[in-house]
């Protein structure tokens, strides 16, 4: 059996970006989905993670202030939770404007560069989310005293969320026809982005009975190290969501080329036989 | 669907209309002459609230204030049922392709289906009404705002589930997979029309008419929505 030389390629995305993201060929038997960029990026959020724990845990100091009457009040330790919970929660909320993104660009431009990015940016995202909706829970005993509050819009309308695109994951999980699964999950991802304006204003729009603080950031309130630290948190939780997509959309990308290979495989074999039996006739 | 294949009367508001009708005028027939919603849906529906009744350990005054709550969680878990069953319909003799194949608008499919959930889940709602009244001593005081939140909320419900439903229609799991992903969708829809509910029956002091707004933005959202993509979850490849 001799390897197909050349697989078309029916998509039609960009070439620029489909050079970034590029992949070497199936029939290349070294395939992996690393690449100089993603290596880069790799050691990047590596390095970045190091320096953020050194700074979440020795550096920044703990949360902690004298009232008027000299008692000691504050969040103490719990604090150094906040410099992976906010991060991560922001890039879940990204990874989700992405995915809503990618599936408005599928539906326009029925590109399936578009659908892996959506799609790969949603698996990121419901993991981000997870890890958001565990550290919050872990913060809140110490801090407000309950694991779970029910009044607070914001916690509630994230579990949503993280709902929604389990939901979405599953959907793409189940084996179906790829076009008609790419266009569905794109309708899907669509409603599901249009819950992140939602859950960001909800503060406002629901009940205000949140326990959670009024954009801590705005106001400048905290320390300078708290800041700095909560600052690369976010630049680290970025990388890591760039080479995670990188990465994911790979592996997206390969299983596709993977399938259709196979494919045309079976469908050569078939042909060969055919050949064979109409000469022995 | 190619929009350019077909004559404009099909894409024209009455052509919509009409068709939509059409749609609403076959689904009842098949429920009159099937009977699933009023021998299986139904019946379920007052079982919930029975099984409410036996979770709150029978109690009166509990009961009369979670009334709104539990009512819509029943109409929640009666929707499922009768969402996926409008869905069954079509899928058994692949109907949604032959409306593409005879050129009908997307919206009115849409619009046609959402109308025939809508009309089923009011039927059930009336039933339900009865039964919180009955069963949980609930006591009408806004009879207006009651009727409103049920249209309004059901709009949303029948919207936003036809959308989802018709989705995933193609898929052997599509049971299991519709409540994960509509109810975290209708979330907004049992908070309002819990707090409007708790406002017409008296059981909270809240300004029911507002939360109808929310449900009327809701209900349109997804009205939109399914219009603008419901052509391409009926698209063949």
């Amino acid at each position: 059996m001799t390897t197909p030389t050349e697989v078309e390629n029916p998509r039609s995305e960009p070439a620029a970006a489909a050079d970034f993201f590029a992949v070497n060929s199936i029939a290349d038997a070294s395939v992996s989905t690393g690449s100089a960029t993603t290596k880069v990026l790799g050691w990047l959020t590596l390095a970045g993670l190091v320096v953020l724990l050194v700074f979440a845990f020795i550096i920044s100091p703990e949360d902690s202030r004298e009232t008027a009457d000299g008692a000691i009040i504050g969040q103490f330790d719990a604090v150094r939770l906040l410099y992976l919970h906010v991060p991560a929660a922001v890039f879940a909320y990204v990874a989700f404007a992405l995915t809503g993104l990618g599936s408005i660009i599928y539906l326009w431009k029925r590109s399936r560069w578009w659908d892996h990015v959506a799609h790969s940016s949603a698996e990121i995202g419901v993991v981000f989310c997870g890890v958001t909706l565990l550290t919050g829970v872990i913060w809140g005993r110490p801090v407000w005293n309950t694991w779970w509050e029910w009044g607070d819009v914001r916690i509630v309308t994230t579990l949503l969320l993280f709902l929604i695109f389990v939901g979405y994951l599953a959907f793409r999980s189940v084996p179906s026809e790829p076009r008609r699964q790419a266009r569905n999950a794109s309708v899907l991802a669509i409603i599901g982005a249009l819950n992140i304006p939602v859950v960001n204003r909800s503060v406002e729009w629901w009940e205000n009975r949140t326990l959670h603080q009024q954009s801590t950031l705005e106001e400048l309130k905290i320390e300078d190290a708290t800041l700095l630290t909560l600052m690369i948190g976010f630049a680290v939780f970025g990388l890591m969501f760039l080479w995670l997509l990188i990465h994911r959309f790979r592996v997206a990308w390969l299983a596709e080329e993977v399938e259709q290979h196979g494919l045309k495989q079976a469908l050569r074999r078939r042909r060969e036989e055919a050949q064979r039996e109409a000469m022995v006739s | 669907m190619n929009t350019s294949d077909a004559t404009p009367g099909h894409l024209s508001l009455m052509g919509i209309l009409r068709t939509s009708w059409h749609i609403w005028r076959k689904d009842l027939l098949i429920e009159l002459r099937s009977r699933v919603l009023l021998n299986q849906i139904l019946p379920f529906a007052v079982l919930v609230l029975m099984l409410f009744a036996f979770a709150l350990d029978g109690d009166s005054t509990t009961l009369e204030f979670f009334a709104p709550g539990l009512f819509w969680v029943a109409v929640l878990l009666a929707a499922l049922l009768a969402i996926g069953r409008s869905v069954a319909t079509e899928q058994a003799d692949a109907t949604m392709d032959n409306f593409r194949l005879g050129s009908s608008s997307p919206v009115a499919v849409f619009f046609g289906k959402t109308l025939v959930i809508l009309t089923q889940l009011l039927v059930l709602e009336i039933v339900l009404a009865v039964g919180v009244i009955v069963f949980y001593g609930a006591r009408l005081s806004e009879p207006l705002l009651f009727v409103s939140t049920s249209v309004v909320a059901t709009s949303g419900i029948a919207s936003a589930g036809t959308l989802y439903a018709v989705a995933i229609s193609k898929l052997g799991v599509r049971e299991t997979l519709l409540p994960l992903l509509l109810m975290p969708a209708l979330v907004p829809v049992l908070i309002g029309a819990t707090r409007a509910f708790g406002d017409a029956l008296g059981t909270a002091g809240v300004n029911g008419w507002q939360w109808l707004g929310l449900l009327g933005a809701f209900a349109l959202a997804y009205l939109t929505l399914g219009a603008l993509v419901f052509g391409s979850l009926l698209e063949e490849n």
